[in-house]
C-alpha cells in the first residue's frame, strides 16, 4: 500500500505520520510537497499536524486554498482514506470534506498532553482494529481544537455514525466531547488527537497503531476483491 | 480603486474564549458594567474597478476570508484614490 504524507509550509508532524506508516507499518510512503504533487498513484492520503501557513486568518484556512486540495478532494471522491489529524483536520474542516469548523480552545491554553479517547465507532476502514466503546490513550497538541458544529449537523453526525472518537474528559470545549468524524461515506476522517505519536510502547502508547493497521487491513480487503 | 472594510464577527451562538477573556480582564479592571466582549477581525481589501464588484466581495468572503459555519460578515465600499 502506498500513502502520501503531504507537507505544507508550516506542517510539523509529517516525519512522526510518514515514521508510522513507512517504518512502523512497512509499507510505502512518500513525503509529497504540497506543490509538486500528483496523487494519483497514492492508495491513501495523510494529511500531518503543524501550523500551515502559520494559522493565519485561521487554522487550516489557508492550505484549504492551495492547489493541491481540488487533487485531495477527487481522492477522497474516488473512496481512498483520508486521513487528517490536527491540523489535517482543520484543514479537511476549511476545505469542507468535513462538516464544522474549529474554535479556540477552552480556556485559550496550547495544550500537549495524553488525553483517552472513547472509540465511537469501530466499524470503519479507519477503526475496525479497535473495540465498540474501546478507550485509547492518544495524546493532543493544539491550540484550536474546540470542535463546533450547529445542533442539526450534530444530530447528523449521530444518526449516521460519524462521530469516531470522543474524549473521555472533554479539554477543550469539543460539541458533543467530539475528538475525531468521518464523512458520510466514511473514508475521510479527521481527528485532533495524533494517533501517528502513538505508534511504540516504548515511546509511551502504541494505540495509534492500529488506526494505521486498519487502513491497511481495509486496504487489503479491498484489493484482493479487485484482484 | 476601492477600498472594503470588512468586519468579520462571530456569529451569535458562537463561543468566544477570547471575547470572554477580555470581558475577565476589563472587569477585573474594575468596568463592573462589562456584560459581554465579542473578539472579531477587520480587513481592508483594496479591489480596482470590476464589475459585480459586491457579488465578488461575498464569494471572497465565503471562499476564504470568514467561515460561514462560525462567523458573518458585513462590509462597506469606499473610493480610494
Amino acid at each position: 500500500m502506498k500513502f502520501a504524507v503531504i507537507v505544507f509550509p508550516g506542517s510539523n508532524c509529517d516525519r512522526d505520520m510518514y515514521h508510522a506508516v513507512k517504518d512502523q507499518l512497512g509499507e510505502e510512503a512518500d513525503l509529497v510537497w504540497y506543490k509538486e504533487a500528483n496523487l494519483a498513484d497514492y492508495d491513501a492520503i495523510l494529511l500531518p499536524g503543524g501550523f500551515s501557513y502559520g494559522d493565519y486568518l485561521r487554522s487550516g484556512a489557508i492550505a484549504a486554498t492551495s492547489d493541491i486540495i481540488a487533487q485531495i478532494s477527487k481522492a477522497a471522491k474516488a473512496g481512498k482514506p483520508v486521513l487528517g489529524v490536527c491540523n489535517g483536520f482543520q484543514i479537511l474542516l476549511e476545505m469542507g470534506l468535513l462538516p464544522g469548523a474549529m474554535l479556540p480552545n477552552e480556556k485559550l491554553k496550547f495544550m500537549c498532553h495524553y488525553e483517552t479517547l472513547i472509540v465511537e465507532n469501530s466499524d470503519t476502514m479507519f477503526t475496525r482494529s479497535y473495540d465498540h466503546q474501546e478507550k485509547i490513550e492518544i495524546p493532543i497538541a493544539h491550540g484550536d481544537g474546540n470542535y463546533f458544529c450547529d445542533e442539526q449537523t450534530l444530530r447528523e453526525l449521530r444518526d449516521n455514525n460519524q462521530i469516531v472518537f470522543t474524549y473521555d474528559q472533554n479539554p477543550n470545549g469539543s460539541v458533543g466531547n467530539i475528538a475525531g468524524i468521518m464523512n458520510e461515506k466514511g473514508n475521510v476522517l479527521g481527528m485532533m488527537p495524533h494517533p501517528e505519536r502513538a505508534v511504540e510502547a516504548l515511546l509511551g502508547h502504541d494505540d495509534g497503531r492500529r488506526l494505521f493497521e486498519s487502513i491497511l487491513t481495509h486496504w487489503r480487503e479491498q484489493h484482493a476483491i479487485n484482484a | 480603486m476601492h477600498k472594503v472594510k470588512i468586519h468579520i464577527t462571530l456569529k451569535e451562538g458562537v463561543l468566544d474564549p477570547q471575547g470572554k477573556a477580555v470581558q475577565n480582564s476589563l472587569q477585573s479592571l474594575e468596568y463592573s458594567n462589562v456584560q459581554d466582549v465579542r473578539v472579531g477581525k477587520y480587513m481592508e481589501v483594496y479591489l480596482e474597478e470590476s464589475e459585480n464588484l459586491e457579488s465578488q466581495i461575498d464569494r471572497m468572503c465565503d471562499q476564504l476570508l470568514a467561515n460561514p459555519v462560525i462567523e458573518n460578515y458585513t462590509y462597506t465600499i469606499e473610493e480610494a484614490g
